[in-house]
């Protein structure tokens, strides 16, 4: 996993509420036997509307989506942080997030960034009027920041302090486990030899 | 204070434990499939890692290859891409795969156990949620996700908080004719499909003793579905029994080491459970689901449940429900139910024992009329050893099919599905909605009991037969 300090990127306004995993990818996008590829299957349903935001060229390159709350509700596929991610992005703001979807986003390296209700339309305002700004998400100050001058949105977010960490060492459950290699060799070592094996040397 | 079963397996593989965190435990055996490991093994390919312990890694076709015409290229294009993945993933990984075809093919959880490799004491995991099974011989066994697939094709162990521990105590014997499905089935309908949130339960007592491998391996098998984690029976000679000479068992003064650790894999007197049930198996009698989870059961010579009958306004609503599903009227004699097909197999009920039992009670008589009967053997072992004691010719005999090794029915994932309202007979595990196949109607039964509906083309039991000659 790349570690996430801070990233800056174009902000995308997604004026929904309640977005749950079949809408973010429907099951009939499941069927791949990869983790990558699952974009063309990111808000399949909506992006067959031209009106929908991601079919706005300003936006089509977004890597940081601004939701509504409770994003990620509903079934616990992983293949949602991925479509996202393989779609681009980065990170995704909102109010509140569903906690198995969080969980899985921290898992993967998309970044999960909770911020107070008010913030996402402070940033939805600033995005439809700029189409095609930029919104940074700062992992070391937890702060997003958006605009200049007057109209400048700066606030901060909520995230563990567990996530946080392991975004910014870049480390996932099997880089974590990886780094008690000497635990496991000196486990290995100890076993008997008469448990079984499915190969033989 | 003493251990109980569970606590010792689980201590034996702690690689690494610290205060707040769950433990990091050691995987002796992870058994991999076509359907939940594709992702996981792109994602070790995406990071560049390998796979830690090819050795301790065993991959088998199961979950969608067809049982007809298994020499021919696989229609199903997802199936097939799965497939197809596996061999890949398998080849390029260093992974020993039995794929369609090979001798030693067949439903992962039969496998594992026929060649050998579930014994006392492991830990197993697998993509799979009825790897549960492997506790039959006092393993620690469940199912994972395909993330955790990754971790533990990475790293060969699994960051797991410790769960309680149950003991269910089945005393008594079970009357002539009734079998561990039957057993497994009264104690979900006694607990409900949660009451094993949590626990690795560990089955013990007179009756449980009593039951051949085969048995202990149904009733585990079924764990998952009243909510444990794990089951687990502590092994004893009959267990060393079924385990010595096969392929990957130990020999020599492997066999003795090994032999002498597993007799040390009992419950200690002094251990505690944090819960506790028993029940009396000299009461039970054969039982069947009448609904849409394993836990809406009644006796065979019960009827239909009504609404009514529930206090819980939830189990009120969820009965009405499964009726309308299963097209059922309540008061109805479950043995008045008409059966469109039989299927005996799984991962619940594929195994030898299982196609003796279905083939005594056919011997002699033919399927009904209107009704088909699916004979699934687990393992592709598994149907050699039925043709070689004449088993396949009892079932085509009786007008049955006899298929190729695999999932099958289980689960339709393959061709071997049910139509919309079909109503089955089912040795498997599962009866939710859709199961078998869109809009299916699944009753769960035991081996005797599937047979018996077959030849009557209603629910019955060989009791209910009339007599040869
Ligand atoms: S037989 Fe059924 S329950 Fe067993 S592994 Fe296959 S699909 Fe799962």
């Amino acid at each position: 996993m790349e570690p996430f300090t801070t990233h800056t990127g174009v902000g995308v306004p997604l004026r929904r509420s309640n977005v749950d995993t079949d809408q973010i990818i429907p099951a009939v996008y499941l069927k791949r036997v990869t983790r990558t590829g699952f974009e063309d299957g990111l808000f399949a349903a909506w992006r067959g509307d031209e009106s929908f935001v991601l079919n706005q060229p300003e936006y089509a390159a977004g890597t940081v989506l601004v939701a509504g709350p409770d994003f990620g509700t509903g079934s616990s596929r992983e293949h949602a942080v991925w479509a996202l991610q393989n779609y681009g992005f980065k990170a995704v703001i909102s109010a509140r997030f569903a906690d198995i979807f969080r969980g899985n986003s921290g898992k993967s390296g998309l970044l999960a960034a909770q911020v107070d209700e008010k913030v996402v339309q402070r940033l939805w305002d600033h995005l439809e009027q700029h189409p095609g700004a930029t919104v940074t998400v700062d992992l070391e100050s937890r702060t997003v920041r958006a605009g200049e001058g007057p109209e400048a949105i700066e606030d901060s977010f909520d995230i563990d302090d567990y996530t946080r960490w392991r975004l910014l060492e870049g480390l996932d459950d099997i880089g974590i486990t990886l780094g008690h290699d000497a635990d496991i060799a000196a486990y290995e070592a100890t076993r008997p030899s008469w448990k079984p094996a499915t190969q033989h040397a | 204070m003493g251990k109980t079963l569970a606590e010792k397996v689980w201590d034996e593989h702690v690689v690494r434990s610290a205060e707040g965190e769950p433990d990091l435990l050691f995987i002796d055996l992870h058994l991999i499939h076509e359907v939940t490991s594709p992702q996981a093994f792109d994602g070790l390919r995406l990071a560049g890692r390998q796979v830690r312990r090819p050795d301790l890694t065993l991959a088998t076709e199961d979950h969608n290859v067809p049982t007809l015409d298994w020499d021919k290229p696989i229609a199903d294009p997802v199936s097939k891409t799965q497939v197809d993945t596996l061999r890949r993933n398998a080849a390029e990984f260093g992974v020993r795969l039995h794929p369609l075809g090979d001798v030693e093919q067949g439903i992962v959880h039969v496998v594992g156990p026929q060649l050998g490799l579930t014994q006392p004491g492991m830990t197993i995991v697998c993509g799979d949620s009825h790897t549960s099974t492997h506790g039959a011989f006092g393993a620690i066994a469940f199912g994972i996700g395909t993330s955790e697939v990754e971790h533990v094709l990475a790293t060969q162990t699994l960051m797991q908080a410790k769960p309680k521990t149950m003991a269910v105590t089945v005393n008594g014997s079970l009357p002539e004719g009734v079998t561990a499905k039957d057993l497994v089935l009264t104690l979900i309908a006694h607990t409900g499909t949660g009451g094993g949130q949590g626990y690795i339960v560990e089955y013990r007592g007179p009756a449980i003793e009593e039951l051949s491998m085969e048995g202990r391996m149904t009733v585990c098998n079924m764990s998952i579905e009243w909510g444990a984690k794990a089951g687990m029976i502590a092994p004893d000679q009959t267990t060393f029994d079924y385990i010595e000479g096969k392929p990957e068992a130990p020999t020599g003064a492997d066999w003795d080491a090994a032999l002498e650790h597993w007799r040390s894999l009992r419950t200690d007197d002094d251990a505690e459970f944090d819960k506790e049930i028993v029940l009396d198996a000299s009461e039970m009698t054969p039982f069947v689901t009448w609904g849409t989870n394993p836990g809406q059961g009644v006796p065979l010579g019960a009827s239909v449940p009504s609404p009514d009958d529930f206090d819980e306004p939830n189990d009120k609503v969820a009965t009405e429900k499964a009726l309308e599903y299963m097209g059922l009227e309540a008061g109805t004699p479950m043995r008045d139910i008409k059966v469109d097909t039989v299927f005996v197999g799984s991962c619940t009920n594929g195994r030898i024992e299982d196609l003796r039992l279905a083939a005594e009670i056919l011997q002699g008589h033919t399927v009904a009329d209107g009704t088909r009967l699916l004979v699934v053997p687990g393992s592709v072992r598994v149907r050699l050893q039925a043709q070689e004691e004449g088993l396949d010719r009892v079932f085509l005999d009786a007008g049955a099919e006899w298929r190729g090794a695999g999932c099958s029915m289980c689960l339709g994932m393959n061709p071997d599905q049910l139509a919309p309202q079909e109503r089955s007979a089912s040795t498997s595990n599962r009866n939710f909605e859709g199961r078998q196949g869109k809009g299916g109607r699944t009753h769960l039964v035991s081996v005797p009991v599937a047979a018996a509906t077959a030849i009557r083309g209603t629910l019955s039991s060989p009791a209910d037969l009339t007599p040869i000659g």
